[in-house]
């Protein structure tokens, strides 16, 4: 079995009002749901915005510390799943349902694995 | 298990082996080469779990083959000898690695334990590993270069040639693609039924693209590119044969080898490109013409039709007309009709408006044309010039090829259309 990172890519800006979160929320819930069923289900989480972000850099010997986030742009990762799946095939069966839920764009990424070494 | 080696088994023109020959030629065994490279990498990838193990394998049994073969004769099976050869070298090879402590040569050699060293009777390894090389995660140039690469046997600097990159730059696409495969576990298989359907039109795709770039080359060393041609033609046999019961691939292959047809008569001996209507029909290859026919004859009765189906029935009807005008143009018509309704774009679009022009005039075909959003397309803007030539709007037809001909790269298309535009005006005008 591999591990796979599935990121959520959210818009910056305020959420969608009520009446079109409240039903997305209910199919992520779904498919996290059928993940654990399945024994895929590793760990999920939401983030806050990326505003909330803070950035630490290594600077000689000093460790500097700066606002987020780390990158600029239109769009950050809002969540993210770690699932376990035998293969990328299975692993973008479970992004598909991810990204239909989610309604936003969904990017999978193969973990390392330590035992490969 | 069919005897490996027996021929030309996977369609490539040829003929039999000389086997038990007391010498073999080089070229023996490059036709060796030819042949079953793919299918040798196909059961060692299996086999090993490792696309790079199995290309250094099978690498070094051909090195090994060329020592001696020309002294020694082909054995009876060369196929055989290759993928057991190369099997042995890389247990060996593995074995030295794994003794070092290297992680995934153990992983190989234990994957090799549980895999038999024979084909699958029943899905050949070639199938499993043309849907990696193919695999929706790769980018669309990874996947034409894999196939190429690993199907094909054609070595880096051959497809960087074809495709008019820098050989690093190719290599370092295979080797990002390579990793691709194994860091973000791409299988090794064929896909589940439920998405077996979208995975082999992304297959056939990749396939068609590799004739189309040699057929339509945008510019380049014509030799090179008819071998693409040819490399697509081979894999098209090879998913026939694999895959029977898919229409559209033998849609796809008909319609390669109707098209291929008639590469001589397509340009004239100074590489000006000749419009079908204009061809010297007896230069076409009619041993090919008659298998695409045949294959389409196939589809018709089998009643599924889908693009490529439909393309390769196109084909066929003006395959069918000994001289242009005998065209049956109502029948290419209607065939278009029902392209548009499976596959809906706007070049199909402009493709029905030809054969509305034949059959309505060019005014009702111009209609249709103008409504089309294809400004960047080369053809729309050489498919307007040429109606409206026909009309006798020669400033607007001038002012069309013009525009036709600053979008295209294409050396031969670019010619015919400066010749076309040429041709507007009248001898004496001095234009």
């Amino acid at each position: 079995m591999k591990q796979y990172l599935l990121s959520i890519y959210q818009p910056d800006g305020d959420p969608p009002p009520p009446e079109i979160l409240e039903p997305i929320m209910k199919d992520i819930e779904a498919v996290d749901a059928e993940m654990r069923a399945a024994g895929a289900w590793v760990f999920t989480c939401g983030l806050h915005p990326p505003d909330t972000a803070t950035v630490l850099r290594a600077d000689g010997g000093d460790v500097l510390i700066t606002d987020g986030p780390f990158a600029e742009g239109k769009e950050h990762v809002g969540g993210f799943w770690i699932i376990s799946a035998p293969d990328l095939d299975a692993a973008l069966g479970w992004a598909r349902k991810a990204a239909a839920a989610c309604q936003l764009p969904v990017e999978v990424r193969p973990m390392v694995d330590l035992a490969e070494g | 298990m069919p005897a490996p080696g027996r021929g030309p088994a996977d369609g490539r023109p040829g003929g039999g082996l000389t086997i038990g020959d007391a010498e073999a030629a080089p070229a023996d065994v490059e036709r060796v080469f030819r042949a079953e490279y793919g299918r040798a990498v196909a059961v060692l990838t299996r086999v090993f779990g490792d696309i790079d193990t199995a290309e250094d394998a099978v690498q070094d049994a051909f090195a090994e083959a060329a020592r001696r073969w020309p002294a020694a004769g082909l054995p009876p099976s060369p196929a055989g000898w290759i993928i057991t050869t190369a099997r042995n070298r890389a247990i060996d090879r593995l074995r030295r690695e794994a003794a070092r402590d290297a992680k995934q040569a153990q992983a190989a050699l234990l994957h090799a334990q549980e895999q038999p060293a024979e084909e699958s009777p029943v899905r050949d390894d070639r199938l499993r590993l043309i849907f990696t090389c193919c695999h929706p995660a790769l980018g669309t140039a990874a996947r034409v270069a894999l196939t190429l690469r690993l199907l094909g046997g054609l070595s880096t600097a051959e497809i960087a040639r074809a495709f008019l990159v820098p050989e690093p730059t190719m290599a370092q696409r295979l080797v990002r693609a390579k990793a691709k495969i194994r860091d973000a576990g791409i299988p090794y298989r064929i896909p589940a039924e439920a998405d077996l359907p979208a995975r082999l039109s992304g297959v056939l795709a990749v396939v068609y693209l590799i004739f189309n770039e040699g057929y339509t080359a945008s510019s380049g060393e014509a030799l090179a590119r008819a071998d693409l041609c040819a490399e697509a033609i081979r894999l098209g046999r090879l998913l026939a044969r694999l895959m029977p019961d898919e229409p559209e691939v033998s849609g796809l292959l008909a319609l390669m080898l109707l098209t291929e047809s008639r590469r001589a008569a397509r340009t004239s001996a100074d590489g000006v490109l000749v419009l079908l209507a204009d061809q010297d029909r007896s230069r076409w290859d009619g041993a090919l013409i008659a298998e695409g026919q045949a294959l389409v004859r196939q589809c018709l009765r089998r009643g599924q039709p889908g693009p490529y189906q439909i393309q390769a029935a196109i084909s066929a009807v003006h395959s069918d007309a000994p001289i242009a005008a005998a065209t049956d143009w109502d029948q290419i018509l209607r065939l278009y009709d029902q392209l548009l309704v499976v596959a809906p774009s706007p070049v199909v679009a402009l493709n029905r408006a030809v054969a509305v022009a034949e059959l309505d005039g060019p005014a009702a075909a111009l209609a249709l044309v103008d409504e089309l959003d294809l400004d960047r397309y080369y053809l729309f803007h050489a498919i307007r010039a040429d109606l409206l030539r026909r009309l006798g709007r020669r400033a607007e037809a001038d002012a069309a090829y013009g525009t036709a001909i600053a979008r295209t790269g294409n050396a031969a298309e670019r010619a015919h259309l400066a010749l076309a535009k040429q041709h507007l005006s009248p001898p004496d005008s001095g234009g």
